[in-house]
């Protein structure tokens, strides 16, 4: 382990897993927010909004994160010039905060659309006889039920971005992945303890919020 | 019914990891005693790990590569009795380069990969076969003229690179856009994110001739370090280091070294230069 | 499709008017962003026909594309055959009544559940030849990588379904006599394999995604071949990106679809996993609600 009593090495792997977990916020209010508008595009009854809805999450649920965030830089960073900091760093990692929502929010809109599914068609018809609109169904009767059986998917969905949090990587941030590519380099010999320390970490931090959304989600499913 | 179609997956599923474990085993041998040169005499076969995106050195092109250090590839494998057909072009990248030498991926790395210290701990270096220099590769109309001028300026180049590593120590006013191979460079610096791209001179000029950026960059031509170009192989094989160093003086004076320069990078116009054969290494002798 | 028509009513004349006005203003509006798009590409020269031109050259497809779709396309079906395997043999073992083979087989899946492919797969190319004293081929790594990974989601979702076939079913089997192994072989893969198709195939869709990341070893995938090495060639980074990606979407659509065939097929055929079926008060980290398990990595 004298790899990471190494101040310098530790450092390096403390800043990367906090930009990992800076990606996932970030990442992940914004996407919220975006798949919650997708999905009442979806299911609203304006087909060019259904369709704009639909193109988004075929071409981003289809398309690999990695191309994805790779357009963030040289589409529209180096190309079409959008710099969003003069530090380098916060640039990238804006960068990678658009790519990573705009992929994860694909996923939020099919999440929250599956969810609607679960809610019996009986209590939306019901909603419609005593002379509701779309928007008063969807938001007093559809989608507080649909809330509570999203919450194991959103779990899921969280646990994936955070791990994809490590493909920003490949535009030069020096989030965890890059940090242990570079140890690995620097200390060959030292590879397997370098790879269990990452490895480790990530797996202190996912596996019990992955049970925390499983209890959540059995707490509040809608009894039927 | 039902079953059989599971046990299908099943048994194929169990034969692809079969192939796999032969698959395994064919690439095993070779790496034992007898080093480079033992295998080549046995197998009549080298693995070379070259760069894949480097034009006029090393430049995958559909399933061929070419470039000089493909050509010098080509001597070492000739100098060895190991025919051209016999050689399996691997791409390795910067940072793979060691890795891919202590474990046996291949038997030589002949990837514009600069011969210092902290390498030969842990393999071993036969050549060089090419001195090249750190140098800045700037638009056309720049006004940068050596490294010196770089404060606040931003700088991209190969993370785990000797040129990256030597902005960040000796420039470290210089911001520094990392990736993991240059070509990701080149439109940073059209596009004017990045002033400069720094690598060494030979691989810059190969970028600048480059049809589509004709015009478009120039090298500022003020190298700041020695790169002496080596050839990477397993830290214990100094037979086969010795070997090698054989093969290049040989081919410094047979004229297939000059042959080498001018199929490749020699065609912009520079004339080869001369292969410096008393500069060859010790192979880890002292 | 029972969503759309069943939150609204048919629109009648005034709804109608005002959803066509709604749709003209949003289709102007998103119209008039990709003319934008459009027009800030063409700004920065990414239009101009020495950027395309190699996408007429057969050479560009038989050499770069084609060989990288190849090698994409081989080292996911080596991958889903092997994440199957693994899925099938750990939702077993999970099961199992044993503890010293469901709690191992448990942490396994939570583990590699856990951990970035991206990590997986670097480690398994630089790392296990240190353990194995031989080389892992960069194919094996990217292989073993989208295996061990998706292999252990597959396995929580082969869970989800067995334990959803009717507890009854099981019953039954032992009644007539039948004992574990043939009760698993017989009664409960099978019909979890059936009701988890879809499920098991989007799971594929994000493996044939994920071949992508194989450019950590530099396995020459599509990604690698059609956008790293060509541009390296070309020069055109943008163009090729684009290119790329219609293929990815593309291949990736058509799996998709297959899914919701396959969907649709299961839901006409008489068995077919009851919604919300979670166990009350059961520790799973998984409960499925209607929606899918599939998780969206990279």
């Amino acid at each position: 382990m004298h790899v990471f009593t190494d101040p310098k090495n530790f450092d390096a792997y403390v800043s990367g897993f906090l930009w990992i977990l800076k990606l996932t916020g970030a990442s992940a209010a914004c996407a919220l927010v975006l798949g919650v508008l997708l999905a009442a595009m979806r299911v609203s009854p304006v087909p060019v909004l259904r369709g704009f809805g639909a193109g988004w999450v075929n071409i981003f649920r289809n398309t690999p994160l990695t191309l994805v965030i790779f357009f963030c830089y040289f589409g529209l960073y180096s190309t079409l010039g959008l710099s969003l900091s003069q530090e380098l760093d916060l640039n990238r990692y804006w960068l990678g905060v658009i790519g990573l929502s705009t992929y994860t929010a694909a996923f939020v809109c099919e999440a929250i659309r599956s969810g609607i599914n679960t809610v019996p068609t009986g209590q939306a018809e019901a909603a419609r006889a005593i002379g509701l609109s779309f928007a008063q169904t969807l938001r007093i009767v559809v989608l507080p039920q649909a809330a509570r059986s999203v919450i194991a998917p959103f779990g899921s969905i969280l646990i994936a971005l955070c791990k994809n949090a490590t493909i920003v990587g490949t535009i030069g941030l020096m989030e965890s992945s890059n940090v242990m590519k570079d140890l690995i380099n620097s200390y060959g010999n030292a590879v397997i303890p370098i790879f269990l320390v990452f490895a480790g970490t990530f797996a202190a931090l996912l596996i019990p919020t992955g049970y925390f959304f499983g209890w959540l989600a059995n707490k509040l499913a809608v009894k039927r | 019914m039902r079953m059989k179609r599971m046990a299908a997956v099943v048994a194929v599923a169990g034969l692809a990891v079969a192939m796999a474990a032969c698959g395994g085993d064919s690439d095993e041998g070779g790496n034992g005693a007898g080093g480079v040169v033992g295998k080549a005499e046995s197998q009549k076969k080298l693995i070379i790990g070259v760069k894949a995106d480097q034009p006029g050195l090393g430049l995958q092109t559909g399933s061929q590569y070419e470039g000089f250090d493909i050509e010098i590839g080509k001597i070492i494998a000739k100098g060895l009795g190991v025919e051209e057909s016999g050689i399996e072009w691997k791409t390795t990248v910067s940072a793979n380069r060691e890795p891919f030498i202590e474990q046996g991926t291949v038997d030589l790395v002949v990837a514009t990969y600069t011969i210092n210290d902290e390498r030969k701990q842990k393999i071993n270096f036969a050549g060089p076969y090419y001195v090249a220099g750190q140098d800045l590769l700037v638009k056309t109309d720049s006004t940068l003229t050596g490294p010196d001028q770089l404060a606040g300026k931003t700088v991209c180049s190969v993370s785990g690179s000797t040129p990256a590593k030597r902005i960040t120590e000796n420039h470290p006013d210089a911001k520094l856009e990392q990736f993991d191979s240059y070509s990701k460079c080149l439109p940073l610096l059209e596009n004017g994110q990045v002033d400069a791209v720094t690598t060494d001179d030979i691989i810059l000029a190969g970028y600048a001739a480059q049809d589509q950026y004709a015009g478009k960059f120039k090298v500022v031509g003020s190298t700041f370090s020695d790169e002496p170009y080596g050839i990477g192989l397993k830290k214990d094989d100094t037979a086969g280091c010795e070997k090698i160093n054989e093969i290049l003086k040989a081919a410094a004076t047979d004229g297939s070294y000059k042959a080498a320069w001018d199929a490749t990078l020699g065609k912009s116009g520079t004339p080869a230069p001369e292969l410096d054969t008393t500069k060859l290494t010790h192979c880890g002798a002292v | 499709m029972s969503t759309s028509s069943v939150l609204y009513d048919h629109p009648g004349p005034r709804a109608r008017i005002r959803n066509t006005v709604l749709s003209v203003i949003f289709g102007v509006a998103v119209l008039a962003l990709l003319y934008w798009l459009y027009r800030k590409f063409d700004q920065a020269g990414q239009w101009e026909a020495w950027l395309w031109k190699p996408f007429a050259d057969p050479k560009t497809w038989t050499q770069f594309v084609l060989p990288g779709l190849w090698a994409t396309l081989k080292a996911a079906s080596v991958g889903m055959l092997l994440s199957l395997a693994f899925g099938i043999v750990f939702a077993v073992g999970r099961l199992s009544n044993h503890w010293w083979i469901s709690v191992p087989a448990g942490a396994v899946v939570e583990f590699f559940r856990a951990v970035p492919l991206l990590l997986m797969i670097f480690f398994v190319f630089y790392g296990l030849p240190w353990v194995l004293k031989q080389p892992v081929s960069a194919f094996w790594a990217v292989v073993i990588g989208l295996t061990l990974y998706n292999g252990s989601v597959l396995a929580e979702a082969f869970r989800a379904g067995i334990r959803s076939v009717p507890g009854g079913q099981s019953e039954a089997a032992y009644a007539i006599g039948m004992r574990k192994t043939q009760v698993m072989q017989l009664i409960l893969i099978p019909q979890a394999a059936r009701a988890m198709l879809p499920i098991i195939v989007s799971q594929l869709v994000v493996l044939l995604k994920d071949t992508a990341l194989g450019y950590i070893v530099a396995y020459p995938e599509l990604l690698q071949r059609g956008v790293n090495d060509l541009a390296a060639n070309y020069g055109n980074i943008i163009p090729a990106a684009m290119v790329i990606a219609v293929i990815y979407i593309v291949i990736n659509s058509l799996l998709t679809a297959f899914a919701g065939w396959l969907d649709r097929r299961s839901r006409m055929r008489a068995f077919r996993v009851p919604k919300q079926t979670a166990p009350a008060g059961a520790a799973d980290s998984t409960p499925e609600g209607g929606a899918t398990v599939s998780e969206p990595q990279g």
